[in-house]
């Protein structure tokens, strides 16, 4: 026998298909009373959001408005359905596109392919000679194309700003903020005796990576991003109070602006004296040393260092508002 | 090597060392940081547009030891110069006359933040002016991108951060399609550089090999910066984020953001692929199309608004469109025709903003038409900007919006006849949608109010007068002494390809 229909509805497909239709789990016959109750809601909603800070009186409600956006909601509905399909249409048409281009493009690998032509053959040839890298990786994206890495480097930082704004509570909001006890969790042995004894690895692990940047695979980017992740692993370890004896906002701000500031001087010098054919100051060194390579060591370390701050940051502005 | 040419690149620089140091300073010392950052760039484009035109011809800058297509070069011209002149004269105005909404809407402690934005923002917009690389470029779309967000949701309401949601997903799908469109082109052609880039299509194009690849890359960079200039089917996330954000924020993201993309695609059409065959791959008709149906449908979407500001940001809809539609036209003539709107409608919409904020100011802070009534009497140097703005836009002569209509009207004579129809119609239709909201709303805040609506003791403030004064000077002078800026567009046009 059939199923009563309130079972049939809370099946998976059943959900499904009305997900992919664009239905909404509400009864679509609503009572106009009902329907009345929501939109009074709603409109309390909007009034708090535009009007707040203006202290407006609460505006008269006007029951033949409110018929209006009835029968407007109905027809959204039905606008909604049609648009869900057509998204999906538009988006099979682009896949379609995308894979019809790809037959056509040259083939990955080969090697007459015109990728490969005088611009990466003179990067593996003298590259060497020119920058005094093993890695020819780190060689040619802070060497000859410093200024793009340059402003990679700011996406990151301006990354945190953006959220800063968005989380960061300073002021009265930090006053008013609820003191959440998870912030600083009771003490997990498990999770507390890996950490001390995973976090000096990982962190030794991240000097290495940012350290080698121009010798091996590796440098400013991936070391950070190491480096980051052992700061979060601590603090998820220890709390926000034992990481912030020695990683506090104070020190953040130093780090970050402090290597944003020496990287954006080694930058100017290099783009400068390199525009300008005045000859560099600092010798390249032997190849495959530690200390070697001219100014892509220093830039590694200081983008690693960003890289760090970053990844931090992100983390402690999601998970508490602040440092 | 004269030392003049450095100037480009500091002018990217100074900003964008500034944006980081602001981040330790108190809101106060960021403000003048940031305002000495605009200004030193805006002086050192002046420099260089005068120099560029002094020798008569562009240079290109190569950042670093290795000469391109190894390494990253930038390029001016006089047009860049005269661009880059312009976005940082207006971020500079529109920051001065937004000075005192900005301390009222932002968190004290937040203000350093937001200056970062601003200086980063200048950044990325003059490297995208003057970048010779479309690498380069890309990295700083992003920038220009998530500084664009972080100005929308500065002001912290509900509705900012429902805006800078909105635009940070279109946004993204506009980086995203660019990104996609940058690789193929690397794919079929080996090289990032412009010029580099230009005679591989050239080849490719006579040899027939990778044209279908090719036509999909111009196609998808076309519709990814459409969609984050806001191009008509794509402006969804427009009005939001420029309606609800704060007065500096809503002028520098309808002036200036929209714009450094455009001029990017400029760059890209000019410099990348070339206009020829660009008109070849039909991009141009499909922009002239949306071009033509945003100049309409902007408008009537600005006709049914109630808020000023949602106005102002729909009307920049139909802007925009006039702007895509000088590209469609498929002369050169029409180029010459959007670069000078791009300036006028930049300084215009910006002007407006700042107008209607100081006018909302005064009416108890509501934007509702019917609040704003008389507004003009009580806040004087406001409602000037407001009307002469507005008039700019109609398109009354002596105001620069006429001068770009008229050069629009110009090109469409030289378009072949079908465009050149259509273009005529659109262009009468969309002036008379425009007289019908941006004249109402004059009426509105000239009509004079009854007594309850008086401010007591209110003043504007000397730095908004002294806003509103530039601009308004501004856009006289675009609309009178338009030939010789007529003349730098044409000559840094024709020295692109």
């Amino acid at each position: 026998m059939s199923k009563p229909r309130k079972d049939y509805e809370e099946l998976k497909s059943v959900r499904f298909r009305r997900f992919i239709q664009g239905e909404r789990e509400i009864s679509t016959e609503v009572s106009m009373e009902e329907f009345q109750r929501q939109m009074d809601k709603e409109h309390e909603e909007d009034e708090r959001l535009t009007y707040n800070y203006l202290n407006r009186p609460n505006v008269e409600m006007d029951p033949q408005a409110d018929a209006k956006r009835f029968a407007e909601i109905t027809g959204m509905k039905r606008f909604h359905k049609v648009y869900v399909f057509m998204a999906f249409v538009l988006c099979i048409c682009i896949i379609g596109l995308l894979i019809y281009n790809v037959a056509y493009m040259p083939n990955y690998g080969s090697a007459d392919a015109p990728t490969n032509n005088e611009v990466s053959e003179k990067y593996l040839e003298d590259g060497q000679a020119d920058t005094g890298v093993v890695n020819m990786v780190t060689g040619m994206i802070l060497q000859y194309r410093a200024f793009d890495t340059f402003g990679e480097t700011h996406v990151l930082f301006i990354a945190t700003c953006a959220v800063m704004i968005l989380l960061f509570l300073k002021g009265k909001d930090e006053e008013n903020a609820p003191h959440d006890p998870e912030l600083d969790p009771e003490p997990d042995m498990i999770l507390q005796t890996v950490a001390r004894f995973l976090v000096p690895l990982v962190m030794i692990f991240g000097i290495y990576i940012l350290l080698n940047g121009h010798l091996s695979p590796g440098g400013g980017f991936s070391g950070g991003a190491v480096m980051g992740a052992g700061l979060i692993l601590y603090n998820a370890a220890f709390g926000f109070t034992k990481t912030g004896r020695f990683f506090n906002e104070k020190v953040y701000d130093i780090l970050k602006v402090g290597s944003l500031a020496l990287y954006a001087m080694i930058i100017t010098y290099c783009l400068f004296t390199g525009a300008n054919d005045i000859a560099s100051i600092v010798p390249l060194g032997k190849v495959g040393a530690i200390l070697s390579s001219g100014l892509i060591l220093p830039i590694n370390i200081l983008v690693g260092v960003e890289v760090a701050c970053t990844m931090y940051a992100f983390y402690a502005l999601f998970r508490k508002g602040g440092f | 090597m004269d030392f003049i040419k450095n100037l480009a690149f500091f002018s990217i620089l100074l900003p964008m060392v500034s944006g980081p140091v602001s981040s330790v300073l108190h809101g106060k010392t960021a403000r003048r940081l940031s305002f000495t950052a605009v200004g030193l760039s805006g002086i050192f484009s002046g420099i260089l547009l005068w120099y560029t035109l002094y020798t008569g011809e562009p240079f290109v800058y190569k950042m670093g030891r290795f000469a391109a297509p190894y390494g990253n070069e930038i390029r001016v011209g006089c047009l860049e110069a005269l661009v880059a002149l312009a976005f940082c004269l207006i971020m500079f105005l529109s920051l001065l006359g937004g000075l005192k909404f900005l301390k009222r809407d932002i968190q004290e402690e937040k203000q350093n933040l937001y200056f970062i934005m601003i200086n980063l923002l200048l950044a990325s917009l003059l490297a995208l002016v003057y970048t010779n690389d479309l690498f380069t470029g890309y990295v700083f779309v992003e920038i220009n991108t998530i500084s664009a967000c972080g100005l929308i949701m500065a002001r912290g309401w509900g509705r900012n951060i429902l805006a800078a949601t909105k635009y940070m997903i279109m946004s993204l799908l506009g980086s995203g399609l660019v990104l996609i469109s940058l690789s193929i082109l690397y794919g079929i052609t080996g090289h990032l550089l412009m010029s580099n880039l230009h005679e591989s299509i050239v080849k490719i194009m006579e040899e027939g090999t990778y044209v279908e690849p090719l036509t999909v890359a111009v196609g998808l960079f076309a519709v990814g910066i459409a969609i984050k200039s806001a191009l008509f089917p794509f402006h969804a996330w427009l009005p939001d984020a420029y309606g609800y954000s704060t007065c500096s924020s809503s002028a520098i993201l309808s002036g200036l953001v929209s714009k450094g993309y455009i001029f990017l695609l400029i760059k890209f059409f000019y410099r990348v692929v070339g206009t020829d065959i660009i008109r070849a791959t039909g991009v141009d008709d499909v922009l002239f199309a949306f071009g033509i149906a945003g100049m309409i449908f902007g408008s009537i979407s600005a006709i049914q608004q109630t808020d000023i500001s949602r106005m102002i940001a729909f009307s920049s809809v139909a802007q925009i469109g006039y702007i895509y539609m000088g590209f469609g036209l498929g002369v050169e003539m029409g180029m010459i025709a959007s670069v000078f709107h791009i300036l006028a409608h930049a300084s215009g919409k910006s002007m407006l903003f700042v107008s209607a904020n100081g006018l909302s100011e005064v009416s108890d802070g509501s934007r509702n038409y019917r609040d704003l009534r008389g507004s003009a009497y009580r806040h004087k140097w406001a409602g000037a900007g407001f009307l002469i703005g507005s008039l700019s836009m109609v398109g009354i002569p002596l105001l620069a919006g006429f001068t770009s209509k008229v050069y629009f009207a110009e090109a469409a004579m030289n378009a072949v006849p079908v465009k050149m129809i259509i273009t005529l119609i659109a262009l009468a239709i969309s002036t008379i949608l425009n007289a019908m909201y941006f004249i109402r709303m004059c009426i509105t805040v000239f009509t004079p109010m009854n007594e309850q609506y008086k401010v007591e003791g209110f003043k504007g403030g000397l730095t908004y007068n002294l806003s509103m004064a530039c601009f308004i000077v501004i856009t006289f002078v675009l609309g009178m002494l338009s030939d010789p800026i007529f003349n730098w567009i044409s000559q840094g046009l024709s020295q692109f390809s």
